[in-house]
């Protein structure tokens, strides 16, 4: 632990005290009066204006946002409010933060917050506030209207991977012990399922084989679909870490992105085509005799048939699918193969596809074909979207799985946790479907009645008419949130739960490290945890004794249990540990355990022969075909400043500012001028963006980022095409054109609070940067 | 060139603006950000780099020069402040004066406001909020040694020319090693725009 006297110890119990500080360190004398650090040196201002009355505690914390997870200080005033942040050195970030990090403090107190339930009889009607006993009451002779009258399936919960572990682990517990319906999802599965179906198959094991300091050890990097500037931006000072070291880079993407514009090798391929590209990246490793045969021999399954499939994507043909130079191939191959050490990091960009896992068998395939598997700079990783993405399938969250990873088809793995669940395995339903296929069910009315916990389908859900009519057609719907997303304003019930600063638990970034927020405030008045909330629905369902948890600790400590003894092994995690390492990557089977940041430095997978499970890759085409009237692709993708489905960043003026709508990012070769509405068509609608006029994306592709709800939702236009084996959605793909439009739909503006949105009118000393239409961060042309 | 300073280093920005949401948080302009981000070849490039106040010394910086209520102090450390609110008189001379385009006038207060170099922070061996964020390494804060340890083969320049006057700065831009040359095009380190040299 620090030894600044204005971090708060987490470990003390009860609220914060707001007493006076200890004396720091400083000398006084060498402050600028009226600063803060003179005032955290003790000194008084010559106004009289005590140190004392502005004294301030910082609560070391976490970042709510992406699955980087970097650490950060809250700063909390002597109210006991958070009002602010400070840069925390933690290993994973080392004080650095993203925009979205820095102003994520300020929906804590936003004026926008939820703080009372919000309920209404039926959609006609507006909402009114109302007590928890009202609201609880309602949910509850609803959800038992429903499965008494159309049987326990007919009732759906959907969480959230920005949730903490705590919290996931009970929305799984919650539905098949408090609500005992099949029908559990989260909305990871819009994240990095692909990447863990994909690891489960070779590995045996979901997760990141190595840690981000190994990034800094590689001699090559391969980034594939992932904008790692914007989605990850306290990343990128790995990747040019290892650059600084001399590594190659390699970037895979069909836009010129912040990370790609410096890549020695950028291959900007069409959206869809990237198992193509990587089985010919591993045609000419095999070619050129750059296989590592002698790992391959001991370590690996299935290596004939994979090179067999190989052959058949020469690189001329790959080129050809993909869009791209053969060159490209042939060099990404021998950098790549040829390095000392390489990895490869990917992201949404391969796995949002209706062949995602394959995109990442295929990248898995080329590690293990060169060697370049579980040492200090050679592996794989996924990068993760939410903060939870993670941890939040790893307990039970998801469809076909229990706590610690366990399948819930697998009958000892059933037997298991009935055992510590305390119920009969015959009251244990079996798996359910996923998200989309849950809203699809709900569209056929086979799910009459939903909760959804921190989670915007309105807004990150494809082929959002479908979505709409999905939930339209539910008979009860209720959904906690701190603010009002979209889809909450579709509900019944609307429960106003805490924020991240407002309880404690554990998240699990992308290196699957685990990591502890803490509470830096308590909730507003009438704001209850998602943990109370959860467990006061399972009393009034009649399953109280079991979830009879004070707080998130106590569910903490049953989910160790719970997980013991599995490969997502959690049992030598405590709370206490956390604090005092800063992070223990699972597994850790026991409290002296120091955690597996890199797997397999053994040679030996989690399968039972120990060796990695290699699988044959086939490209496909895109589910949305492509015809005269649907010549381009269409990929989506995010923005720096915002969030996922920005509920919760487009509440935040300085995001705001620096992003206000989204855009449609085009080729030159389209005749459009910059900031000209065009009009973006697919088979499921059309809508009006600002044009984005830039040579950085490939002319046959479309970019639009998906923050947005109707009328500018890049999810409007998407299509529900899944996945067979992850039921990820197709979200980086499909087939669309472009026309000139009249003007554009505006989003209304998100409501704004003051003191978040608009800062006092400053003279700015040269004109403004940007051009009055275009998003920040993209190069923009006026050029036709 | 001062002990510890910041260094940009236009070829690892990523445009996140980081940097401007840090600068927003500072304690001593809160809700007011101090840097700017240009992009340099727009509509071919995602390419970006961050302006903070470059901290001039030549023999004083130029804004402070032109200071006509002697507002703006320069630290004996060669730290530029912001103008002092009890001299300032938000005649904008200074926004005029500076070749790098950075001190801003708030039309309310008729006050000045710019980078102070987190004079708070730095005062107290912390670095500046910008270059504490900056998820990059693009405002590096330390000296030349610790970035050149960090960064092997890193070349900077501190002095930039504009036609016919040159000037030195505290704050260091780092430059392609093999274009260095002194002093650099004024304002932006550019050697190179759309392939033709621009160096005169
Ligand atoms: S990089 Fe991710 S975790 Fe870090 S500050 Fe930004 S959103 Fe938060
Ligand atoms: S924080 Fe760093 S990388 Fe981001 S815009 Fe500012 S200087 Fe560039």
């Amino acid at each position: 632990m620090t030894a600044d006297p204005r971090v708060a110890d987490p470990r003390a119990a009860g609220p914060r005290a707001a007493g006076p500080r200890a004396a720091v360190p400083l000398d006084p004398s060498l402050a600028p009066p009226g600063t803060r650090a003179f005032r955290d040196a003790g000194g008084i201002p010559a106004d009289q204006w005590h140190a004392d009355q502005n004294g301030e505690t910082l609560v070391p914390t976490h970042c709510c946002f992406c699955g980087v997870q970097c650490g950060m200080y809250l700063r909390v005033d002597r109210a006991g409010k958070v009002f602010g942040v400070e840069p925390r050195n933690h290993d994973i970030n080392r004080m650095r933060l993203c925009p979205k990090g820095i102003n994520a403090y300020q929906q804590v107190n936003h004026p926008d917050r939820l703080t009372a339930p919000l309920m209404r009889r039926s959609r006609e009607e507006d909402f009114r506030e109302v007590s928890w006993d009202e609201a609880l009451d309602f949910t509850v002779a609803e959800i038992k209207r429903i499965q008494q009258t159309y049987g326990n399936d007919a009732f759906g919960l959907l969480g959230g991977a920005s949730l903490f572990s705590e919290k996931t682990y009970l929305v799984g517990k919650f539905a098949r012990v408090a609500l005992k319906s099949r029908h559990v999802d989260y909305n990871g599965r819009l994240c990095m399922v692909s990447a863990a179906g994909a690891n489960k198959l070779a590995f045996g094991i979901d997760r990141a084989g190595n840690p981000f300091s190994d990034i800094l050890l590689t001699d090559c990097l391969l980034i594939a679909g992932s904008n790692v500037g914007e989605c990850f931006p306290v990343m990128t000072q790995y990747v040019w870490g290892a650059r600084d070291r001399g590594a190659s880079l390699i970037v895979i993407d069909p836009r010129e992105t912040a990370i790609a514009r410096t890549a020695d090798i950028h291959v900007a391929l069409k959206p869809g085509t990237d198992s193509a590209f990587f089985n010919a990246v591993l045609n000419v490793v095999i070619e050129e005799g750059l296989t590592d045969e002698t790992y391959l021999a001991a370590h690996a399954t299935g290596w004939e048939e994979v090179k067999a499939k190989a052959a058949e994507y020469p690189p001329s043909r790959s080129a050809e699918i993909c869009g791209v130079p053969a060159e490209q191939i042939v060099q990404v191959a021998r950098t790549f193969a040829r390095a000392p050490k390489a990895m490869a990091w990917h992201a949404r960009g391969i796995e949002h596809h209706s062949q995602g896992v394959e995109n990442c068998l295929a990248v898995i395939n080329l590690c293990a074909a060169t060697g370049h598997i579980g040492k200090p700079g050679a592996g794989y990783g996924t990068i993760t979207g939410q903060g939870n993405g993670q941890g939040g399938r790893e307990h039970g969250q998801k469809s076909d799985l229990l706590p610690g990873g366990r399948s819930i088809a697998n009958e000892e793995h059933r037997r298991q946790i009935c055992e510590i669940w305390g119920i009969e395995e015959s009251e244990l339903p079996p798996a359910g479907t996923s998200m989309m296929e849950m809203v699809w069910q709900m569209r056929r009315r086979e799910i009459r009645g939903l909760i959804g916990i921190c989670n915007n389908p309105f807004v990150s859900l494809p082929n959002y008419k479908v979505v709409k009519e999905g939930y339209d057609t539910t008979e009860f719907h209720a959904q906690f949130d701190f603010f009002l997303s979209e889809t909450a304003a579709n509900a019944h019930v609307v429960f106003p739960v805490t924020t991240w600063a407002e309880d404690e638990g554990v998240m699990a970034n992308a290196e699957a490290r685990v990591v502890k927020h803490n509470k830096a405030q308590d909730p507003p008045p009438g704001v209850r945890t998602d943990t109370w909330v959860m467990c006061e629905l399972a009393r009034r369902l009649g399953a109280g004794d079991k979830f009879a948890f004070a707080g998130s600790r106590e569910v903490f400590d049953e989910l160790r249990i719970a997980s013991a003894g599995t490969v997502n092994d959690y049992y030598g995690i405590t709370y206490e540990r956390l604090e005092e390492t800063g992070g223990i990557a699972w597994p850790c089977p026991s409290i002296d355990h120091p955690g597996t940041p890199r797997l397999f430095e053994d040679g030996r997978t989690y399968h039972p022969d120990g060796k990695i499970h290699m699988q044959v890759v086939d490209w496909h085409p895109p589910m949305d075909p492509y015809d005269d009237e649907h010549p381009m692709s269409l990929t989506t993708g995010r923005t720096v400043a915002h969030f996922l489905s920005g509920n919760q960043t487009r509440r935040l003026g300085a995001l705001v500012e620096q992003t206000p709508r989204p855009w449609a990012e085009i080729h030159p070769s389209h005749g459009f001028r910059n900031g000209e509405p065009v009009r973006v068509v697919t088979r499921r609608g059309s809508e009006v963006f600002p044009a984005l006029v830039t040579e950085a994306i490939r002319p046959d592709t479309v970019f639009i980022p998906y923050h947005w709800p109707v009328p500018t939702s890049a999810n409007a236009l998407t299509i529900d095409a899944l996945d067979p084996r992850s039921k990820i959605p197709e979200y980086k793909v499909c087939a669309c054109r472009i026309e000139h439009a009249e003007k554009i739909d505006e989003v209304p503006a998100p409501p704004a609070a003051p003191g978040h949105v608009a800062y006092p009118e400053t003279q700015v000393s040269r004109t403004d940067p940007l051009p009055p239409t275009a998003p920040q961060g993209r190069g923009t042309s006026e050029r036709s | 060139m001062m002990g510890r300073t910041i260094f940009i280093d236009p070829g690892r920005c990523i445009g996140c603006q980081a940097c401007v949401s840090a600068c927003r948080e500072c304690d001593s302009h809160r809700g007011k950000s101090m840097i700017h981000l240009d992009y340099t070849d727009e509509g071919r490039s995602v390419a970006s780099l961050p302006t903070v106040c470059m901290h001039c010394e030549d023999p004083v910086a130029p804004c402070a020069e032109v200071c006509p209520a002697d507002a703006i102090l320069v630290t004996a450390d060669g730290v530029v402040q912001q103008a002092d609110t009890t001299r300032c008189i938000g005649c904008a001379n200074c926004v005029n004066a500076c070749p790098f385009g950075v001190p801003k006038i708030d039309l309310q207060a008729k006050l000045q406001m710019k980078c102070n170099l987190c004079y708070d922070r730095t005062a107290y061996g912390l670095a500046p909020m910008c270059a504490t964020v900056c998820p990059t390494g693009a405002l590096f804060y330390g000296t030349v040694e610790e970035l050149q340890a960090e960064r092997p083969g890193v070349q900077v320049a501190d002095t930039f020319v504009f036609g016919e006057s040159e000037v030195r700065t505290g704050v260091a831009m780092v430059v392609p090693a093999d274009k260095v040359q002194w002093p650099v095009p004024g304002g932006l380190p550019v050697v190179e725009v759309n392939g033709k040299d621009v160096r005169r």
